[in-house]
């Protein structure tokens, strides 16, 4: 395991955010080294011997200026790379209108994935669900209705670059899209309680294909496991 | 009994000054005195500088061993055969961050040296409200003693964060714990009512009661950070204190301000929280940054590079730290479009710290550097804080925060800041200021061996936890070997354990350090690091009210290897000006009425 | 006896360096400061709860009493002036006109109080609390929730101003600002009319909004 870099990323915009991770790592690098390396300097250069005195003076105002105004441009190049990714993974209009749409509702101390069922509609009678391991198609966007019922949980899959509270009462829609069929591993990243360490699930995504098929399976059975996410009391540790 | 009657400038009578002895009650406990009051944070924070250590160590070795029994047992309700349970480590985590944040950093930084060195770095006898100063102290100590008591009482202590996000924090079915939420919201509160009163002290301290000459920017820079810390105390403590009491309402009387299920709003909370939480985090680190300039400043015999640059770059963090509070809630659901407004604001803080860094640097360059045991600690502090603050911007970027947030990576960034920054600047005014404080010098040799392990101890502590973070590790787990992808880190953070366990042992040293010298240690003179400021030129420690006749100030506090003086490389503030043929000294005792 | 503090309490005509306040009354307003973010706190709170849950907040005639309050926001803005007539009667060293005059204000802030003791009591038999449980009034517990928390403090603050009033009166009554030194009742008349400013934006965005 490479403790230098993030885990490799298996998301389309996944590989957009490592790109600035990565960007801000080497500004960041190079200033500490330019930072450290002046520090170490000048204590072995400006070190205290007999007779010596120190330059009596009180500022530059061009050092100020400079030092000013060089870190505000790196911070906001940074910033302006970084709204760029930001809007593609967050902001509602880039969402993709051919999205396959979940529910995930956490509690405590698990996840509960609705599916649309027949009707490709979710909140309807057909919708099955599932519990900690949540089954979707790989090279489809994917949207999650993300509710609590509880207390703030956070929903984070680290290899795909994907974190989102969980704030009951409130509503949350975010999106995704896998490259590689595989199984990811799903965290809660928010305090919510005693089991908050062991409230962890799955994602198992499959080639479109095989999610289909599993799709159909679901929805033979669907009478029997019929009912959307379970919304009855029970998040008491 | 001898009066003198101190004026200020315009010739204001303010306090009498009294030399004759009080009760060991009125002189030691309920003080009026500024500076027993700050020697009273000082060992009561220090205190709390223990336990707070010290529940870090169980939470270290819970992360190291998980589910592996204490050699000690801690009780059937919190480690039932020594194993740590889960609520307890919650426990652990909320309590660590509360105690280190309110009542060993901020009461170090704050209670201790605003209250000792404001009026001795301004040349006033004493604060302008001292016996609302003695009110301030001893509310802090009810605070105290509620925190500790929390961990005693059924259901144990506060379990929710120091952030005590609600639901979890309103609602005890969900975080397990009862009374214990409640004593933690009491406790800040009084706490919080104790910080106001501090803040207004030192606001009306700083802007009425400076000595003749002492001009705004004749002051210290301590002084400068102090003031500018008070301000932002002043207007970020009671907005946490009414959210505190929004909290504690829903826990006891039933309102539902942040319950969702009849009608509230939780994210209400963050944002209060955060509003409050933003600022406190630069009143956590500008006072630091204040007691580094003066000790590099003393350290390198040098003036203060860009005097009026550090003023200016305190002040833009410390009305900046009003518009970056929603940083901290960038995954919490907000709007992306107010995310990115806060990213840029967020993005444009770390400027002014980065003008500062520069400036210590340049403070640096070309200086004849004595490293004293501050200057040590001064300078770990701009390495660190180095760190600290680049490891900032991957959090303030949106889209690797999507990332990186409430993962080890936030840890090991604030730890950066709070204890790399806060801690070593903390470390650094102790030991300039001890011999100011109880007219003794500390072991030199023992403080440098301290220093070199902690700067060590803190590094192997703190650094691994960015790769932790880069590598998923969230925050606040009790057992991260329940994730399959994270367990391999388990031998990283057994390093980091016995790093963790060797950085508190070191602090032991300092301890004992700094009592040992409080009976034996080698009598200080009133000026042992040549410096310039109007604390040197009184008696270590300083009589009661401090100057035997109000200091008159003739120039600023960093004038190191001036050209006007060849015969040293000092210069006090309360000097004459030197003319040629003048005798040295001459100001001492310039105004006596 | 000469404590620094009590020294330093001398009249204004001597002020302090720096802002040429006198270091009771720039305490006053830096303490000030501090309220009007505490409160700030307690009523963007509720702005922001009432805006995020309408249907939480019903129009206010039909829970609250509106001419029973309104008729208490007179009694305390009469309370602020008596409290300026104290005042000038201690600046022209009219020692009865203190008496008199700082106790009106403590009659009229303790009949606000008594007002306001009063109101709650009925709208608590009317199903009004500030908790879910046993909430019955039009609209949601939010609204109890709110209203209580924030009229509540407000109330503290004037129990709080009418014993430190009282504390000023027994010092009057000792001959404390009879000789020009009304720096004691400039403070407590800043503290007052702060109340009182809040009560009148707490009176027009609860009662009135």
């Amino acid at each position: 395991m490479n403790f230098w870099t993030l885990p490799e990323s298996f998301s389309t915009f996944g590989d957009d955010i490592d790109a600035i991770f990565l960007t801000i790592t080497w500004v960041t690098v190079a200033i500490f080294f330019i930072v450290e390396v002046a520090l170490v300097w000048f204590i072995v250069k400006y070190r205290h011997r007999e007779g010596q005195r120190a330059l009596h003076i009180h500022g530059s105002m061009r050092a100020e200026l400079i030092w000013t105004a060089v870190p505000f441009l790196i911070v906001m190049m940074i910033a302006v790379q970084s709204a760029g990714v930001w809007f593609d993974a967050r902001f509602p209009g880039r969402i993709p209108e051919n999205a396959y749409e979940i529910a995930v509702r956490a509690k405590q101390f698990e996840w509960t994935a609705t599916y649309p069922g027949a009707d490709d509609e979710l909140g309807t009678e057909d919708d099955f669900t599932s519990r900690n391991v949540i089954h979707l198609p790989a090279d489809t966007p994917v949207v999650v209705h993300l509710t609590a019922e509880d207390v703030i949980h956070s929903f984070f899959v680290p290899e795909l670059r994907v974190k989102q509270d969980a704030v009951p009462g409130m509503a949350q829609r975010i999106w995704f899209e896998m490259t590689e069929p595989g199984e990811y591993v799903l965290g809660c990243a928010e305090l919510c309680g005693l089991g908050h360490y062991r409230m962890k699930g799955r994602i198992m995504a499959y080639t479109n294909d095989d999610f289909m098929r599993w799709d159909l399976e679901q929805r033979r059975p669907a009478v029997a496991v019929a009912g959307t996410a379970s919304t009855e009391a029970g998040g008491a540790p | 009994m001898t009066t003198a009657v101190v004026t200020g400038p315009g010739g204001a009578v303010q306090h009498p000054v009294h030399h004759d002895e009080p009760s060991f009650v009125r002189k030691y406990i309920f003080s009026t005195d500024h500076k027993v009051i700050g020697i009273q944070f000082l060992f009561m924070s220090l205190l709390f500088l223990v336990i707070g250590g010290a529940l870090a160590m169980l939470m270290r070795y819970q992360l190291a061993w998980p589910g592996e029994p204490l050699p000690m047992g801690l009780g059937e309700t919190r480690a039932p055969g020594g194993i740590i349970l889960p609520e307890f480590y919650n426990s652990l985590v909320t309590m660590h961050g509360t105690i280190m944040v309110f009542f060993a950093i901020m009461p170090l930084l704050v209670g201790v040296f605003a209250n000792y060195l404001i009026p001795l770095q301004i040349g006033a006898p004493d604060m302008a409200f001292p016996r609302i100063n003695m009110l301030s102290f001893w509310l802090a100590v009810p605070a105290g003693i509620l925190i500790v008591a929390s961990f005693f009482v059924i259901g144990g202590a506060a379990g929710a964060g120091w952030t005590a996000y609600a639901p979890l924090s309103a609602v005890s079915e969900y975080s397990g714990v009862q009374a214990g939420q409640n004593l933690w919201n009491i406790s800040l509160i009084i706490l919080g009512f104790s910080s106001i009163l501090g803040a207004l002290n030192y606001i009306t301290t700083v802007i009425n009661m400076r000595a003749p000459g002492m001009t705004w920017f004749r002051m210290p820079l301590p002084v400068w950070a102090l003031f500018i810390t008070a301000i932002l105390i002043l207007l970020a403590v009671p907005v946490l204190t009414g959210a505190l009491i929004m909290l504690l309402f829903d826990n006891v009387l039933g309102t539902t301000f942040f319950l969702p299920a009849s009608g509230g709003e939780p994210l209400l909370w963050q944002h209060l929280f955060w509003f409050f939480g933003h600022p406190e985090v630069y009143i956590l680190i500008l006072p630091a940054m204040g007691f580094v300039s003066e000790i590099i400043a003393n350290g390198s015999r040098k003036p203060v590079f860009g005097y009026p640059a550090m003023v200016i770059a305190i002040a833009s963090i410390a009305i900046l730290g009003w518009l970056v509070w929603g940083h901290h809630m960038f995954q919490s659901g907000m709007n992306p479009m107010l995310g990115s407004i806060f990213m840029g604001t967020t993005m444009v803080i770390a400027v002014p710290s980065a003008i500062k860094v520069f400036n210590w640097l340049a403070t640096m360059w070309k200086g004849d550097l004595h490293f004293h045991v501050p200057m040590l600690h001064a300078i770990s502090f701009v390495a660190l804080f180095v760190v600290g603050g680049l490891s900032g911007v991957f959090l303030a970027s949106t889209p690797v925060d999507i990332y990186l947030h409430d993962t080890y990576f936030v840890v090991a960034h604030l730890h950066y800041v709070l204890f790399g920054g806060s801690l070593f600047g903390i470390f650094a005014a102790i030991t300039y200021w001890y011999p100011k404080m109880f007219g003794r010098m500390m072991n030199e040799t023992v403080n440098r061996i301290h220093w070199l392990l902690t700067f060590i101890g803190f590094n192997a502590v703190f650094f691994p936890m960015h790769m932790l973070g880069s590598a998923g590790m969230m925050r606040r787990l009790y057992d991260y070997t329940e994730y399959p992808h994270l367990e391999p880190l388990q031998e990283t953070n057994i390093f980091m354990t016995w790093a963790a366990f060797a950085l508190f042992a070191a602090q032991l040293l300092f301890a004992v350090n700094f009592i040992w010298c409080l009976f034996r240690g080698r009598r200080a003179d009133p000026n042992p690091w040549n410096a310039n400021s109007l604390e040197w030129t009184t008696p270590s420690p300083p009589p009661h009210g401090n100057f035997p006749a109000t200091p008159v100030v003739h120039r600023g506090p960093y004038e190191y290897s001036s050209p006007d003086v060849a015969d040293r490389d000092w210069y006090p503030q309360d000097e004459l000006p030197r003319v040629v043929g003048a005798p040295a000294h001459a100001a001492e005792t310039e105004v006596r009425r | 006896m000469s404590t620094p503090a009590s020294l330093s309490m001398l009249p204004p005509v001597d002020a302090a360096p720096g802002i040429r306040v006198y270091n009771q009354k720039l305490g006053m307003w830096v303490f000030l400061l501090s309220e009007i973010m505490f409160f700030t706190s307690l009523i963007g709170s509720y702005i922001i709860l009432r805006s995020a849950h309408p249907e939480a907040y019903p129009t206010p005639g039909s829970v609250l009493n509106i001419p029973l309050t309104a008729f208490n926001t007179f009694v305390l803005i009469c309370s602020s002036v008596t409290m300026v007539k104290a005042f000038a009667a201690a600046e022209v060293r009219d020692a009865r006109g203190i008496r008199v005059w700082l106790l009106a204000t403590i009659g009229l802030g303790a009949f606000f109080l008594g007002v306001q003791a009063f109101e709650y009591w009925k709208l608590l038999g009317h199903g009004f609390g500030p908790s879910v449980a046993g909430y019955t009034a039009a609209g949601g517990p939010l609204y109890g929730s709110t209203f209580y928390t924030m009229t509540g403090f407000h109330g503290a603050h004037v129990f709080l101003g009418v014993v430190a009033l009282c504390f000023t009166l027994f010092r009057a009554t000792r001959g404390a600002y009879d000789h020009g030194d009304y720096g004691g009742i400039e403070v407590m008349g800043l503290y007052w009319h702060f109340v009182d400013l809040v009560w009148i934006i707490l009176f027009t965005i609860v009662y009135l909004m």
